[in-house]
């Protein structure tokens, strides 16, 4: 079955073009990445100070302005965020992958999909509607809260992925044993499945920790030290935005350095998250 | 058996019964608890949003959906804009996502080595978990100016069409869209590597022993055995792009309008939601906005609903931050 | 770089729970308009009364009304008077009270060109779709001896609440019949055409980098940007630039401000007045629960009637006529605080 010289270089020719165009493909998205990283690498790291992590924000059109505030804001933000999303994602996710065999699962999952679909500016709408406006105050714990709403399905999808990979051999040894189901779950399943868990849990976190939109409607913003968790906050991505849109050279200056301080811890965590990951299992690769 | 019977009636007799009770007890009703948590808040949005945009829903009817007006000293809402917006951003940024996000997929799982794939997939995947600000911020200097100068040049050879009419301004519709453009193509790309690597090799190698050239296994054998999957990528890059925010309000130019021009500035349902909704001053205004809200909602919930169908089982996030 | 994060991040915590302990945070959220005197006023009060913090949030003069009416912070601020009907539906009773006075001007990006004249009439149009080029006569005949480029104008707006697109719109309704019928005034409207930027600081953005804009901001934040805004002609007849000594005479032909302070005095009739001028308030509850907060807020009151009012000539805003000065030192004591 010898193919006719001239039909079979057409059709390499086709497959190579096909193929430059996928790796032009390939190359443009990774040109993407290394752009987006240098540009604000490039622009923030000029704007990095010592100012810009031990100073409140400047008066309007007054140098020397920092973002002090919207680190620590952003931290305890997403510490209530933790606290909120983690036990429902974690314990959430033990049930599922446990006990869950039926159709109450299968409407928890469905229902963790749509929550997962929810734009994040909705979730901040219903934050306000029920947290913010009868309690009377913008505050940490409404955006914190409404950033561990987010967490909360991708913390039990990844919980649930885990513990489901965990070998039904460990589970039955274990309940052979005699002990009883929670000691098997709590003691030897969940373990041998946490170095999963907890880089879902950190992806999570990772996630919401850029997050803009729902921050708008639950914490504000703040001028100054937040004191407690009850009072409005400034946050990261609330001042880089508010910053970038503003047409201050001195905050779009700002603006970027928080960008980079932004970037880096998000991916930061994402890498350390991988990290771990991988080099649990056995496979080769990055 | 008997005997291993005995031995296990034994044990039992033997061992405190009260304790083990009460600890399953707990751990089982306490994780269903939050496991049904989770289904108490996602009825609780959706009610939220329901009710409090009964006002509007009851002056507007269904009407709300095509008519084109928004106006808050008249008190006449109408959403169709918005729709418009994000349909003609989202289905312009999938325009331009999916071929390249499909082009490189191909090129990772088929053409690379295995190594070098990963360790470059690592990378787009990082491209994921940037937010949405700081996309945001480089479109509002970068992108942004660029467009202004590339949409010039488009005008110049084709302003004719009507699509390209009208004044530029940099910011605008096609702007935001190539902007989205660039956030969902890393969600594309390592879905569709994924279900691409799933393809079974025999299916590949009996291609190839048929005499195909790589391409074509690609083309006719690869991608058909995979499109359910592929498709699954693009609705849950739909998704992801459909709730996109702030990205979009800083270089969409606000505008309630529809316009045939892909140049003109526009609106979508989230970007006016974070521009107006804590500043809506009458009820009705803002139940208009909360009736947006829950517009979207459906939608979303709408698409999610048919990616699961088609992907299944959805990607751990260690492979896709989904 | 990281552990510099770390470090100003646990330096932070210990801070945070340190100054908590010490200071009153008052919140207050609004007007865009008066943002640099305000985050001025509240950084030097701050200073003097180390204990006192007075957080306020540019988010616009609609979500100052809005926030204050659903109770979400501690006082608002507006350039845009709140409707009789808004007043009617606070739970508790809000007064207006005038801060400062500003002006809003037309501010332009066209390469090469530093000054303009703009008639109301076309201003009027610009901002209708009437008028879409540069070169129009409506503003050529205003300004000969300009070249004016063929170009297409780009009009910018307020995507966000604004008080700031009140006191435009509330000009702009009374010089143009066709306005006030097609458009009206409030603070959000149904721009016939244009762009929207988030703030006085979005518009005054957009306008910086987009060629052949036009935007209308408050006077301070075309200076601080150095953009060129034009004259504007005012009812008698004169082409008028914003300036301090323009807009104290907009305020000064304002006859009987009522005692609630609402009032209007765009297109005032003075001779030298400046047409697009505005008194800005504050919206403060007249009952406040918690007794540190509505003291501190009282003590800010009075400064910004004594001390206050001298800081804002630097930044090009005019202080408020002595006799209203006087006026509201007196409404204040409607304020109850506690219990």
């Amino acid at each position: 079955m010898t193919p006719t010289a001239g039909s079979y270089r057409r059709r390499r020719f086709v497959e190579r073009v096909m193929f430059t165009l996928a790796g032009i493909a390939t190359a443009s998205s990774i040109g993407i990445l290394i752009f987006l990283l240098g540009y604000i690498a490039v622009h923030g790291v000029t704007a990095l100070s010592l100012d810009f992590f031990t100073n409140l924000p400047a008066p309007v059109g007054e140098p020397g302005g920092g973002m002090a505030n919207a680190i620590v804001g952003s931290a305890k933000i997403l510490l209530v965020a933790a606290l909120v999303g983690i036990p429902v994602g974690f314990v959430g996710g033990i049930y599922l992958a446990e006990y869950g065999r039926s159709g109450l699962a299968f409407w928890v999952r469905y229902a963790a999909d749509v929550l997962n679909g929810v734009p994040s500016i909705v979730i901040g709408i219903t934050v306000y509607a029920l947290i913010v406006r009868p309690f009377g105050h913008f505050s940490t714990l409404a955006g914190g809260f409404a950033l561990g709403l987010m967490m909360i399905p991708v913390a039990l999808r990844s919980t649930e992925e885990f513990l489901r990979l965990v070998p039904s051999s460990l589970r039955e040894a274990s309940l052979a044993l005699g002990a009883p189901t929670w000691v098997t779950i709590m003691r030897v399943v969940v373990p041998a499945g946490i170095r999963g868990i907890v880089t879902g849990l950190l992806l999570a976190l990772a996630r919401v920790a850029g997050e803009t939109a729902p921050l708008l409607f639950t914490a504000l913003n703040n001028r100054f030290w937040s004191p407690g968790w009850r009072a409005p906050t400034a946050s990261l991505p609330v001042m880089i935005f508010t910053y970038a849109i503003a047409p201050y050279d001195d905050w779009h200056r700002q603006a970027w350095a928080g960008g980079l301080v932004l970037l880096t811890l998000v991916l930061g965590a994402n890498i350390l998250a991988r990290l771990l990951m991988h080099g649990g299992r056995a496979r080769g690769g990055a | 058996m008997e005997a291993l019977g005995a031995i296990g009636v034994r044990r039992e007799a033997k061992l405190p019964v009260r304790p083990r009770r009460v600890g399953d007890f707990l751990l089982r009703t306490g994780s269903l608890g939050l496991a049904l948590s989770v289904l108490a808040i996602t009825a609780t949005i959706a009610t939220v949003l329901f009710v409090q945009s009964r006002q509007a829903r009851v002056a507007f009817g269904w009407p709300f959906l095509w008519t084109s007006v928004w106006d808050p000293v008249a008190l006449r809402f109408g959403a169709l804009p918005f729709i418009y917006g994000t349909v003609m951003t989202t289905f312009l940024a999938l325009a331009i996502a999916v071929p390249v996000g499909l082009g490189a997929a191909i090129c990772l799982a088929e053409l690379l080595p295995l190594r070098i794939a990963d360790g470059l997939t690592f990378l787009i995947e990082l491209l994921v978990a940037v937010p949405s600000v700081v996309y945001g911020l480089v479109g509002v200097f970068v992108l942004v100016p660029a467009m202004r100068g590339l949409e010039t040049t488009i005008q110049g050879a084709l302003g004719f069409i009507p699509l390209f009419s009208g004044p530029i301004y940099g910011v605008g519709l096609l702007t935001a869209s190539v902007l989205l453009a660039v956030m969902v193509v890393p969600f594309i790309i390592a879905v569709s590597r994924e279900v691409l690597l799933a393809v079974p090799e025999t299916q590949r190698e009996a291609a190839l022993a048929l005499g195909a050239t790589r391409w074509e296994m690609v083309r006719h054998v690869v991608l058909p055995y995979a499109r359910a999957g592929i498709l699954g990528s693009i609705f849950l890059a739909l998704a992801r792009a459909l709730g996109e925010t702030m990205a979009v309000t800083m270089v969409i130019g606000n505008r309630p309008e529809v316009s045939a021009s892909l140049f003109a500035p526009a609106y979508t349902m989230a970007a006016v939601l974070a521009n107006e909704f804590t500043e809506a001053t009458d009820d009705v205004y803002l139940s208009a906005l909360v009736e947006v809200a829950l517009v979207l909602f459906a939608i979303t919930v709408v698409v999610n609903g048919i990616a699961r169908l088609l992907i299944g089982r959805v990607p751990r996030p260690g492979a896709a931050n989904t | 770089m990281r552990q510099r994060v770390w470090a100003a991040v646990v330096f932070g915590l210990v801070l945070a729970v340190v100054a908590s302990r010490a200071a009153v945070l008052v919140t207050g959220a609004g007007a865009t308009f008066p943002y640099p005197i305000y985050s001025k006023w509240f950084d030097e009060f701050h200073k003097r009364f180390s204990d006192l913090q007075i957080n306020y949030q540019s988010i616009g003069s609609g979500g100052g009304i809005r926030q204050v009416l659903d109770g979400t912070i501690d006082f608002g601020a507006t350039d845009g008077p709140m409707t009789d009907e808004q007043l009617a539906s606070a739970k508790i009773p809000i007064l207006h009270l005038p801060t400062v006075l500003g002006a809003v001007v037309p501010t332009f990006n066209l390469p090469g060109i530093e000054r303009l004249r703009f008639t109301p009439e076309a201003l009027a149009a610009i901002f209708l779709g009437k008028v879409t080029k540069w070169d129009d006569p409506a503003i050529a005949e205003a300004n000969p001896g300009v070249k004016l480029p063929s170009q297409a104008l780009v009009p910018v707006h307020r995507s966000d609440g604004s008080g700031t697109t009140y006191i435009f719109t509330d000009y702009l309704s009374k010089v143009s019949p066709e306005w006030q019928k097609t458009v009206g005034r409030n603070t959000s409207v149904n721009w016939p055409v244009g762009l929207g930027g988030k703030g006085n600081e979005g518009v005054a953005g957009l306008v910086k980098q987009t060629p052949n804009s036009i935007g209308y901001v408050e006077l301070i934040y075309a200076l601080q940007n150095k953009l060129p805004y034009g004259d504007v002609r005012n009812r008698a007849g004169k082409f008028v630039q914003a300036s301090l000594d323009s807009v104290t005479a907009a305020a000064a032909g304002a006859e009987n401000i009522p005692d609630d302070f609402r009032v209007s005095i765009t297109d005032a009739p003075a001779a030298t007045a400046y047409p697009i001028a505005s008194f800005t308030w504050l919206l403060v509850p007249t009952r406040i629960a918690d007794a540190d907060k509505g003291a501190a807020l009282k003590k800010f009151l009075e400064w910004m009637l004594s001390d206050g009012q001298s800081l804002a000539p630097p930044l090009n805003y005019a202080p408020l006529p002595p006799a209203l000065v006087t006026r509201e030192r007196q409404a204040l004591s409607k304020i109850t605080v506690g219990g």
